[in-house]
């Protein structure tokens, strides 16, 4: 890696919302003055002190943020190396970091005058994040799910209804996010005139990367301040999970010149990344391709067809991952590891075990990339990974791999 | 000049509209989707659209999604569909013949040797949905600069302001979507589409042809009538996935495409 002729890792998107080949707009002609608009609006806001401190505000008030940093002593003592810290962004209203964006999005939806939000969602929470932001707000919610993720996801599926918005079985392709993202695109590309479209990761056309991340990184500036605050100097290592990765970039991006913070990214490993394709680390195991908007890496065929993957996590369960991951893979400043689903059950049940945090399954992989360094890390090494989502919603899901019949 | 720009001087200079027939390569399956290309000529049409099946059609309803599951299903690729054009040359060398698809197939293949294997292939023109201007690079300048036209969607949304970096690279003919929406769903308005192919035609020398919501040998005369000519796509590809022979397909075409020649 060319470092010295790198000032900072923190100036994209360029102008063409490229990070490096990444990135981009490849949308259809029907869809882009909106998103130049969206563009325009975006570029507006994030320098408008009204809007962040109406962000600022409905954070505090409404999300609880800060969210703790917590020092989780029993891990950190049953796993005898380094000292894991957890970002309790599980905590946020919505139990996930989802809401963290989907109020910015809400917010410039606002300016924009659009009433009608449409949104995709995987495992649910972006969907329910999206559902309670617009109840607050008096706006139409419109989600869009995979009919197996509305089947794995019930309980949320039945909160995003509870909160006034309609949910849209996906039963085009396999039925998971992917598929949700594509009628939400063409539910977008119908409804241009009056639907503001909420992505929940950071993937997409350009602004969609940047903006969601910009959004998310509230999580980074503030576990890098309550860091310095707690232990007088910056983590060692921090550590996130990956679907299309906006919870990993919001912790990621405000320590990406920090070069000393070792930055891990866990993807989902599924059954295991090999040529049977059942998993979701499209890092480890795609190439470089186009869709939902941006160049990305993505799981494929050597056609160029979307494959669909596996992970026993709805929330991770996306061929592609955010452009931003892509290059800084490429350009080697994060790492990118895979979790299998196996390894994530049994992280799932320590953490509740040991912490009395029952985890997302999501999150459950960062932790379990967690247990698998931390032994071998001295005692002094700063472990800090997000604990972006609660399991609440995965309970039936781990009952049924565990064995344990649950009539709901 | 490539085969489109022939083409449409000829339409041009008899007076004609054009009439434009989309099928997805290698639906119901390869043989027959080779036939039914074959077919459209002698049943009227003067431009074929044929369609490059990927697994996630953005910009498709469900009648050309289902087209696409068809083909990938029966093992069509884009090395497949190049074929199939390869096929067509041999007994046609007049016939414009454009590609329909989305991106990735064609990153996935290379976009230097989808250039070089599409044009030996008698390839005329490209429509790339999600290959918008501010992409050109990608693609376009690459196929022009090998003699292939790169047809641009240009839609309702597409406003004076946006309408020159729309028709900058593009070439062959424009395509103006009727509707905003996906393919198959809607019904064009020939009474609203006429003064939005008249802004365009102000704008461009090039032919405007409408499509999106033109299903019926009615439909396509109105349209065609207050333009240079019309597609029609989700029509055909519903009547093939319906299990129709391929005689009965073109009987259906030759229908649309009397409609279409009668404005």
């Amino acid at each position: 890696m060319a470092e010295d002729l790198i000032n900072s890792y923190r100036t994209g998107p360029d102008e063409a919302g490229r990070f490096g080949i990444f990135g981009g707009r490849f949308v259809s002609e029907t869809l882009m003055p909106l998103i130049l608009d969206l563009e325009a609006e975006y570029e507006k806001a994030k320098t408008d002190p009204a809007f962040w401190a109406e962000m600022d505000d409905l954070w505090t008030h409404y999300v609880g943020r800060p969210s703790p940093l917590y020092f989780a002593e029993r891990l950190t003592a049953r796993l005898g190396g380094a000292k894991i810290y957890m970002k309790r962004d599980e905590l946020n209203h919505t139990g996930a970091h989802k809401i963290n964006n989907v109020l910015g999005q809400i917010l410039l939806a606002r300016r924009m005058g659009k009433e009608r939000i449409i949104a995709e969602t995987g495992a649910g929470q972006h969907g329910v994040a999206t559902a309670t932001v617009c109840a607050r707000f008096g706006l139409k919610c419109v989600v869009y799910m995979g009919a197996h993720d509305v089947e794995r996801q019930a309980p949320n599926v039945f909160r995003m209804r509870l909160l006034g918005a309609e949910v849209i079985p996906v039963t085009s392709g396999r039925g998971t996010l992917k598929d949700a993202m594509n009628d939400a695109l063409r539910d977008w590309v119908t409804n241009v005139r009056d639907t503001f479209y909420c992505i929940g990761t950071v993937a997409g056309p350009h602004p969609y990367p940047a903006m969601v991340r910009d959004f998310q990184s509230i999580i980074g500036k503030e576990a890098r301040a309550q860091m310095l605050a707690r232990e007088g100097r910056l983590p060692d290592t921090i550590i996130a999970a990956i679907g299309g990765g906006s919870n990993a970039m919001g912790l990621f991006h405000p320590f990406l010149d920090d070069t000393s913070v070792r930055i891990i990214g866990v993807e989902a490993g599924g059954k295991g990344v090999d040529e049977r394709m059942e998993h979701c680390a499209s890092l480890t195991g795609g190439r470089p391709g186009v869709l939902h908007g941006n160049r990305t890496y993505l799981l494929q065929d050597a056609d160029g067809q979307i494959l669909e993957g596996h992970s026993i996590s709805a929330g991770l369960d996306y061929p592609g991952i955010g452009p931003e991951h892509a290059w800084l893979h490429d350009i080697g400043r994060a790492e990118y590891v895979s979790i299998t689903d196996t390894e994530a059950l049994a992280a799932f049940r320590l953490c509740c075990e040991e912490e009395g945090i029952i985890p997302a399954l999501e999150t459950a992989h960062a932790f379990a990339h967690v247990m698998k360094i931390a032994p071998a890390l001295p005692a002094d090494h700063l472990i800090c990974m997000n604990m972006c989502g609660r399991g609440d919603k995965d309970i039936f899901t781990v009952a049924r791999h565990l064995g344990f019949e649950m009539k709901v | 000049m490539t085969r489109i720009d022939v083409r449409f001087a000829a339409l041009k200079a008899e007076g004609r509209k054009a009439f434009v027939a989309y099928i997805m390569g290698g639906d119901p399956d390869h043989d027959r989707s080779l036939a039914l290309m074959q077919g459209l000529p002698a049943a009227g049409v003067d431009v074929i659209e044929l369609g490059l099946p990927f697994t996630d059609p953005m910009a498709d309803g469900p009648t050309i999604q289902r087209a696409g599951q068809r083909a990938l299903e029966g093992g069509q690729t884009l090395a497949l569909t190049l074929a199939m054009v390869r096929a067509f040359r041999a007994g046609d060398d007049a016939t414009p013949i454009v590609l329909m698809g989305y991106y990735n197939p064609i990153y996935s293949m290379g976009v230097e040797r989808f250039v070089a294997e599409a044009t030996s292939a008698g390839v005329d023109g490209l429509i790339i949905v999600d290959l918008p201007p501010e992409e050109d690079a990608e693609l376009c300048l690459p196929a022009r600069a090998a003699g292939m036209n790169f047809i641009r969607l240009a839609t309702p949304t597409t406003d004076d302001r946006r309408l020159p970096t729309v028709l900058r690279n593009t070439s062959g003919f424009v395509y103006y979507v009727s509707i905003t929406g996906i393919t198959g769903a809607g019904a064009a308005d020939a009474g609203a589409v006429a003064p939005e192919v008249a802004r365009i035609k102000a704008a461009t020398d090039l032919p405007v042809i409408v499509g999106f919501g033109i299903a019926t040998p009615e439909a396509a005369r109105a349209v065609a009538s207050v333009a240079d000519g019309c597609v029609v796509g989700s029509a055909i590809v519903a009547k093939i996935g319906s299990g129709a022979p391929v005689a009965e397909v073109l009987g259906f075409v030759a229908d649309l495409a009397a409609g279409a020649h009668s404005a």
